[in-house]
């Protein structure tokens, strides 16, 4: 798809300086090197240039440069991606987005709030609480991911069963286009005319514009919120507990199961108080009015008493709420305490699979012989396996990467999808082919090419070539065996 | 309650290979809404209602699958039944509306700006495009960015890109409990009340005004509804007239929706100022509101929709939607084979366009339903 760039490294940095800052465009190789990876760091390349505009005009202007030389763009927040989509494209410019860090307007009366899309999540939401209000989604990398992160991935977070993703809680976007044009998508009314682009958008992985302005719904900040802490004797109890709890009417705005290796890594790192002996432990945050909370509340531990909870603990105050989620939100960083490196899948699955699907990663994890922490969002069914390696053994992270694909095609056949918050960028191209046929991945190439013409932006990410599809599928019959097609660190 | 899917890619392939352009129709209670041109009129129809049935329905994964012709009265008398609902509360514009025309009409009711809309509740599609290719995109899983939101495009689109054949939906435990009040007081007034209620996290689930009235529902948890019931200003509705009431403005049968006026739908920002002023500095002989018993506007989803009954110059119309931050459609009456919707800036026709083209090179689905240009 990329057309023959027609400009040399050189020649576009000059072009680029004539009206940025000559010091925000980077081009000598000790600079560029921050700029290699994402947080996906197995997956690293150097771009030809890094450049970091200040206005929305001097995007525009970036956008027509590369766009006239057919030039690579790929778009860049906090690099916080776990999928390699921020990963530079070795003849491309990354645009970085770090100096559009300004939270432009909150608006009490209408509960909105217009950002600049390098405002990092937690910095709306810190803002907004003045007013009593917050924005909802809250992935777990929300001190350091940014809004417009948040809008490419279509983050979600532990809150999103009751209080949606990224793709419900905004309202409009400013977007240069490829061309270097300026669009506005969405408006302040809820429901806008025409085909839903603000959908499209959400999610999309940098492939199809650069979002400069991001409008979000903020949310009431609620009374009371409690959580219940639960440890079963088995997954198949704390499973079908979450079930029973929604089967009640209940939507908990935070419902999070930890297996027993993820169990005994947060509470060495956050000595929460979580009972290390548990098979499975689940966080289960209640919020609303005080009156909604404490019936909820009595409701839930009856019904936690009824599916065979062996422990079962109510946060008392805000500092106890915080301490038991704290567990929960590094649990990431504290499986490195056990385990040198560690890769992270992001599969979503109908919650009544849960226990065939961890009863089947433990079996693969014997197979290969690796080590697997679970954590998982059980209220919307979204699994993060968390694979234990070694980068430093000779053929392990190679052995890894299978390992996950196997975890992902699993998670295809129980009715779900290779990523529900993390994006497919590079990391999962080989497992889009086994999601969908080539007809649908041609409809998906058939959306890229009507709003990017070219294929310049953030080239060779979210859908695979087809005939690289071939290649996959061919392999995946021969028993998965590496392709090492996109990898290259 | 047969799944003829094979029969759907068989009449598109023929209409593909005799260049034939299709109205693509399941109920056809919403054939009034979108264009209506000679071209329209020449359509073959095609007709989705007898692809109907729900598919798939586990209660505890809070997902429903159903075909694209399954009435909406059917799914929600099988939510009611596990106690669960749409909470986007869909509008019934007759006995057989289904499912895939209020996904491909993004109609959603009184509790839109709480329980979300008809796009913000599909996980998964089935399609078949212009091409004859049934496709699937999505899931029925709630969180998933495996490629483009091919589900939520087609809310809206009104069938331009394909024919949706199956829908997966989240749906949602009914509430406990739920309180109408009902307070006396104008326009502007309601406007800013129903924005400070909004800023609070009370359990509120509709904010409408009619009539000179504000209706506020509560609804969640009884004893949560029922403190702010007490807390909350306004005389309680009883519980079956309080239905009936919310029931009448999901469906357009109160009565401001009667008689042969235009109808306008405005979606706009939710604390824009009452329109009147705007309409008493323009030329539209829309009139204001007071001393009316029967108004000629009525304000839903808590500011953020407004409907407007008269007749009205086009471009005044689009112009004061724009200063409110928002659109408007024309949704009943006029003479149709003008532009309806919201007029789109050139760039984001091209993009739609391409869209378009690339879902239905040889334009068979809808030709210039949504605008002339699609």
């Amino acid at each position: 798809m990329s057309q023959q760039i027609t400009i040399t490294k050189q020649a576009l940095s000059e072009l680029f300086k004539a009206f940025i800052n000559p010091a925000d465009v980077i081009s000598d190789d000790e600079t560029l090197k921050p700029y290699e990876c994402d947080a996906l760091s197995m997956y690293c390349e150097m771009p030809m240039l890094v450049v970091l505009p200040e206005t929305v005009e001097q995007v525009q202007k970036v956008m027509r440069i590369c766009h006239q030389y057919a030039v690579p763009v790929v778009a860049r927040g906090a690099g916080t991606s776990l999928c390699a989509g921020a990963m530079p494209h070795p003849d491309g410019v990354i645009l970085s987005l770090a100096k559009f860090a300004e939270i432009i307007d909150i608006d009490k009366a209408s509960r909105t709030a217009r950002v600049q899309p390098g405002v990092r999540n937690l910095a709306i939401s810190e803002a907004a609480a003045d007013y009593g209000l917050y924005y909802g989604p809250d992935p777990s990398s929300q001190i350091a991911c940014t809004i417009g992160g948040n809008v490419a991935e279509n983050s979600g977070g532990v809150h999103c069963l009751k209080y949606g993703l990224t793709v419900h809680n905004i309202l409009k976007v400013e977007m240069v286009t490829v061309e270097g044009d300026l669009i506005t998508i969405g408006s302040d009314g809820l429901d806008s005319c025409g085909m839903d682009l603000l959908a499209v958008i959400t999610g999309s992985e940098g492939l199809l514009g650069v979002v400069t302005e991001i409008t979000v719904k903020l949310l009431p900040t609620p009374e009371k919120a409690q959580v219940v802490m639960v440890a079963f004797d088995s997954v198949q109890n704390a499973g079908d507990a979450v079930g029973g709890i929604i089967a009640n009417g209940i939507i908990p705005a935070g419902l999070e199961m930890m297996d027993s290796h993820a169990i005994i890594a947060a509470e060495g790192f956050a000595k929460a108080g979580y009972p290390v002996d548990a098979k499975a432990l689940l966080l289960c945050e209640l919020d609303g009015t005080v009156e909604e909370v404490d019936e909820q509340i009595r409701q839930s531990v009856e019904l936690f008493k009824s599916f065979g909870a062996t422990t079962i603990r109510m946060s008392q105050s805000e500092a106890e709420r915080a301490l038991l989620w704290k567990g929960r939100k590094s649990a990431f960083p504290a499986v490195g305490r056990i385990s040198p490196d560690y890769y992270c899948m992001d599969g979503t699955i109908p919650r009544g699979q849960l226990a065939h699907v961890l009863t089947e990663i433990d079996n693969m994890s014997a197979q290969y012989n690796l080590r697997v922490a679970n954590v998982f969002h059980a209220g919307d069914g979204n699994l993060h396996p968390l694979i234990l390696f070694d980068a430093n053994q000779a053929g392990e992270f190679e052995k890894t990467e299978t390992f996950g694909g196997k975890i992902l095609e699993l998670c295809i056949d129980v009715g779900g999808t290779i990523t529900g918050e993390h994006g497919v960028g590079i990391e999962k191209l080989r497992q889009m082919p086994i999601q969908f046929n080539d007809q649908e991945l041609l409809q998906f190439h058939g959306i890229k090419d009507s709003f990017d013409p070219l294929g310049t932006l953030n080239p060779g990410k979210g859908v695979p070539i087809l005939k690289h599809c071939q290649e996959y599928r061919a392999l995946e019959k021969q028993g998965g065996a590496q392709t090492g097609a996109h990898h290259h660190g | 309650m047969a799944d003829i899917s094979k029969q759907l890619v068989s009449e598109v392939l023929a209409a593909s290979q005799s260049n034939t352009p299709l109205t693509i129709q399941g109920g056809g209670t919403k054939s009034f809404l979108g264009r209506d041109t000679e071209q329209r009129a020449k359509c073959q129809v095609l007709n989705v209602s007898e692809h109907s049935g729900i598919v798939n329905y586990q209660p505890v994964e809070l997902v429903l699958t159903a075909r694209a012709g399954t009435r909406l009265s059917e799914i929600e008398k099988t939510l009611d039944d596990n106690n669960q609902m749409l909470a986007f509360e869909p509008p019934h514009f007759g006995e057989s509306d289904t499912l895939g025309g209020t996904l491909a009409c993004n109609l959603s009711g009184p509790a839109r700006p709480w329980g979300g809309s008809v796009r913000d509740h599909v996980l998964g599609i089935r399609l078949i495009n212009g091409k004859a290719e049934h496709l699937r995109f999505g899931g029925q899983v709630m969180k998933n960015v495996a490629g483009y939101d091919v589900s939520r495009l087609q809310a809206g689109a009104m069938g331009t890109l394909g024919v949706v054949t199956e829908i997966s939906l989240k749906v949602l435990p009914k509430h406990a409990h739920t309180v109408t009040l009902k307070q006396a007081m104008d326009a502007q007034a309601a406007i800013d009340l129903m924005n400070q209620r909004a800023g609070v996290a009370k359990p509120l689930n509709a904010a409408c005004w009619m009539d000179g009235y504000l209706y506020i529902r509560l609804a969640g948890a009884e004893s949560s509804v029922e403190a702010t019931a007490k807390e909350w200003s306004g005389e309680r509705v009883d519980d079956d007239d309080a239905t009936e009431f919310w029931r009448c403005l999901r469906d357009q049968q109160s009565s401001f929706f009667g008689g042969d006026s235009p109808l306008w739908r405005f979606s706009v920002k939710p604390t824009s100022p009452d329109f009147a002023l705007s309409f008493q500095a323009g030329t539209t002989e829309i009139p204001t509101m007071s001393g009316e018993p029967q108004g000629r506007q009525l304000i839903d989803w808590g500011g953020a929709q407004r409907w407007y009954k008269g007749h009205a110059d086009w471009q005044e119309m689009q112009t004061i939607a724009a200063e409110a931050g928002g659109q408007v459609s024309i949704f009943r009456g006029v003479v149709r084979d003008a532009e309806v919707f919201h007029e789109q800036a050139p760039a984001l026709q091209l993009i739609q366009k391409r869209l378009k083209h690339n879902f239905d090179p040889q334009g068979l689905f809808n030709p210039g339903r949504l605008y002339h240009w699609l």
